[in-house]
């Protein structure tokens, strides 16, 4: 591979645990739940699925583990904010937190430890093609799983009666109420697929981007994937393109060091984070626009009663 | 039998100073059980977490050391959290302070000036307010989320601090470690008691709290209670939304954040290094939450978390305790604060089975 399909081969990668992330948190949030706990969930599903792979050398039970590990930790911020309807963003915060020491405790024994990660699959003839083959047709099968998975999230939001149903415990949770839905029912399982997927993030991030368990790995990823719902304005197409846009920024410090340019590493270590407030700014600077598109109740708690 | 919440006429003052003892006693418990988990002597990392911190006098003057920073940091984010402003960025305004308060240091290495001291409160102040600022500008002009706009932001400037610890700033004597030089002593704060780390930091952190008190119960205080009461959410949204109160509530906790990032490196640490903050900015959320947003409240809540951060400290010695530990415990306080918190507005009351749910198997 030359450098130049390297790079861009390590962007699809790099973007898939952006991506995983973004597209739960999308969930979570059409339904009107904003869940700032997705650093943590990644964390504790990173340790989690490092820990399983490392023991038992299967990355799929690694993944699985993972992900049940993500719904775990959603499920504290859902009884606490949905059952206990306290302020999601305070919420949020603390099972952050919270995750964030666990996932230490968790990984404590595996403290830079490294393992394989699985082979990328070789999709025949097409990956033959020239440049764009081994670039685009040899990825491992998370990559293209959840490329799979972004297209059926968008189908299913806008195409069917589930969709409709999530989107409108998050516009106007009284009316999904009166239709006899349980806002609470929805918005407890958008919140667990949230932690689903925020698991899977974690795990692809410790078992196949870089197979390796470090305190603290998860770096800001959470975070970047709460901002790229807010960059995406709530549309799946939109998402994903903020996605790969920041795994192409977060691969540019390797890229820059094998150029040999003369940048500090410090600053392109900040540079996903730069970008990130730049482009907020830049996308919320509409606010009108932003208004029209987010879920109408957004982060407000449902107790049932007349809204005010 | 099924219960709901139901929402009080009134918040109850009695539920609202019963919770932080409430919160305490539930994540004690939960601590209890995962300690059992992890195969620990539980009486044992108790004893480590909550009562030799009191054990010696070095000790308890090092809750104080931990108790300063914390107490500054939440009683100037309270004042932004009370009206809805999310500065989740602490961290990152105390390392701008430290490292514009340590640029005095640094370029003045010989100085034995008496203005150092004052030079570096004020380049403190200066540089958590400057970082503050960032936020408070994008979203005002720009509507810009500030709960990820901080946040960001101590990214930023945690890649700052390594920038200048590994190039310019770098102490040429320091054997290629990632700091700067000692700061001289008229740097540093002066200790309360000689052979002990406390010193007169304190002062600020005690009179911002005498501050933060006064502004409370002027701005909000009595008529805080009378609307509060009345119509909860009519003060929940009066004026929250200004302008003025977003750059009021991020330059006020810049300044608090940024001049306990200038009394670490003007005291404990004395120079500039990776780790300026010890987590205060972070664990200053969850001070600023248990004590009810409260000035008050604040002061014994930032004395608990020091205890338990020096509790934690020792455990890590006597019973050979992880101290992820101690950031679990404080995530188990916070997640068990919002939860009991609730009970101030909400009373539990058995569901009533209404004809129509009888009907809707759904719900």
């Amino acid at each position: 591979m030359t450098p130049f399909e390297f790079f861009l081969a390590g962007t699809m990668s790099a973007a898939t645990v952006f991506l995983l992330a973004a597209l739960g948190e999308l969930v979570a949030e059409k339904s009107g739940m904003l869940n700032l706990g997705v650093e943590g969930m990644m964390a504790v599903a990173a340790a989690v699925g490092f820990v399983v792979t490392y023991q038992t050398g299967s990355h799929i039970l690694g993944f699985v583990i993972a992900g049940f590990a993500g719904i775990a930790v959603s499920l504290v911020f859902a009884v606490v904010s949905i059952t206990f309807l306290a302020n999601q963003v305070a919420t949020g915060l603390a099972v952050g937190i919270l995750g964030l020491g666990l996932s230490a405790l968790i990984g404590k024994e595996h403290e830079s430890l490294t393992i394989t990660p699985p082979g990328s699959i070789n999709i025949p003839i097409l990956s033959e093609l020239p440049f764009i083959g081994p670039v685009l047709f040899q990825q491992n099968i998370v990559v293209y799983l959840t490329i799979l998975l972004a297209i059926m999230i968008a189908y299913c939001l806008n195409k069917t009666r589930l969709g409709l149903v999530i989107r409108a415990a998050g516009e106007n949770p009284k009316a999904a109420e009166a239709l006899s839905y349980s806002v609470k029912f929805i918005r407890f399982g958008s919140v667990a697929f949230g932690g689903l997927l925020a698991g899977f993030a974690g795990a692809y991030a410790s078992t196949i981007y870089t197979p390796l368990w470090a305190d603290g790995m998860i770096a800001g990823r959470g975070w970047i994937a709460v901002a790229l719902v807010v960059f995406g304005t709530w549309k799946t197409g939109r998402i994903f393109l903020g996605a790969y846009l920041f795994g192409m920024v977060s691969l540019g410090e390797l890229v820059a060091q094998s150029l040999g340019i003369g940048i500090p590493s410090q600053l392109l270590s900040a540079m996903p984070f730069i970008v990130t407030i730049t482009v907020l700014a830049v996308i919320s600077s509409n606010g009108a626009r932003l208004k029209l598109h987010a879920p109408y109740a957004l982060g407000e708690t449902y107790d049932g009663s007349e809204p005010r | 039998m099924q219960f709901e919440f139901e929402r009080r006429v009134t918040p109850s003052r009695r539920v609202m100073m019963a919770v932080p003892f409430i919160t305490i006693a539930i994540t004690i418990f939960l601590s209890g059980i995962m300690l059992l988990l992890q195969g620990k002597s539980v009486g044992l990392t108790f004893y480590a977490f909550f009562i030799e911190p009191f054990e010696s006098a070095y000790s308890i003057s090092e809750i104080f050391l931990k108790f300063g920073p914390l107490l500054l940091i939440a009683q100037a984010l309270a004042i932004g959290f009370r009206a809805k402003i999310w500065n989740i960025g602490a961290e990152g305004q105390m390392i701008m302070g430290a490292i514009a308060a340590g640029s005095v240091p640094v370029f003045l290495t010989d100085s034995s000036s008496i203005f150092i001291l004052p030079a570096m409160i004020i380049l403190g102040a200066l540089g958590g307010m400057a970082w503050a600022a960032i936020a408070a500008f994008l979203k005002t002009k720009y509507n810009a989320n500030e709960i990820l706009v901080t946040l960001m932001l101590t990214s930023v400037a945690l890649q700052v601090l390594y920038y200048l610890l590994l190039g310019p700033w770098k102490d040429p004597m320091g054997f290629n470690f990632p700091q700067t030089v000692m700061f001289q002593d008229a740097a540093l704060f002066p200790p309360i008691i000689f052979g002990f780390r406390l010193n007169y930091s304190l002062v600020i952190p005690i009179l911002f709290t005498i501050f933060a008190w006064i502004y409370m119960e002027r701005r909000f205080g009595g008529f805080q209670l009378v609307v509060g009461g009345l119509a909860p959410q009519a003060a929940t949204y009066a004026g929250f939304s200004s302008k003025g109160a977003v750059w009021k509530s991020l330059l006020i906790a810049g300044m608090a954040a940024g001049l306990a990032g200038m009394s670490e490196v003007a005291g404990p640490i004395g120079q500039l290094q990776r780790s300026v903050t010890s987590g205060y900015g972070y664990s200053a959320i969850i001070v600023a939450y248990l004590g009810a947003l409260h000035p008050i409240g604040i002061i014994f809540a930032a004395f608990f978390l020091a205890v338990i951060h020096i509790g934690g400290d020792i455990a890590l010695v006597s019973a050979d305790l992880p101290i992820s530990s101690v950031h679990i415990f404080q995530g188990l306080l916070l997640v068990t604060y919002l939860a009991s918190y609730t009970f101030v507005n909400y009373r539990l009351k058995p569901r009533k089975v209404s004809q129509e749910q009888v009907g809707g198997a759904s719900s």
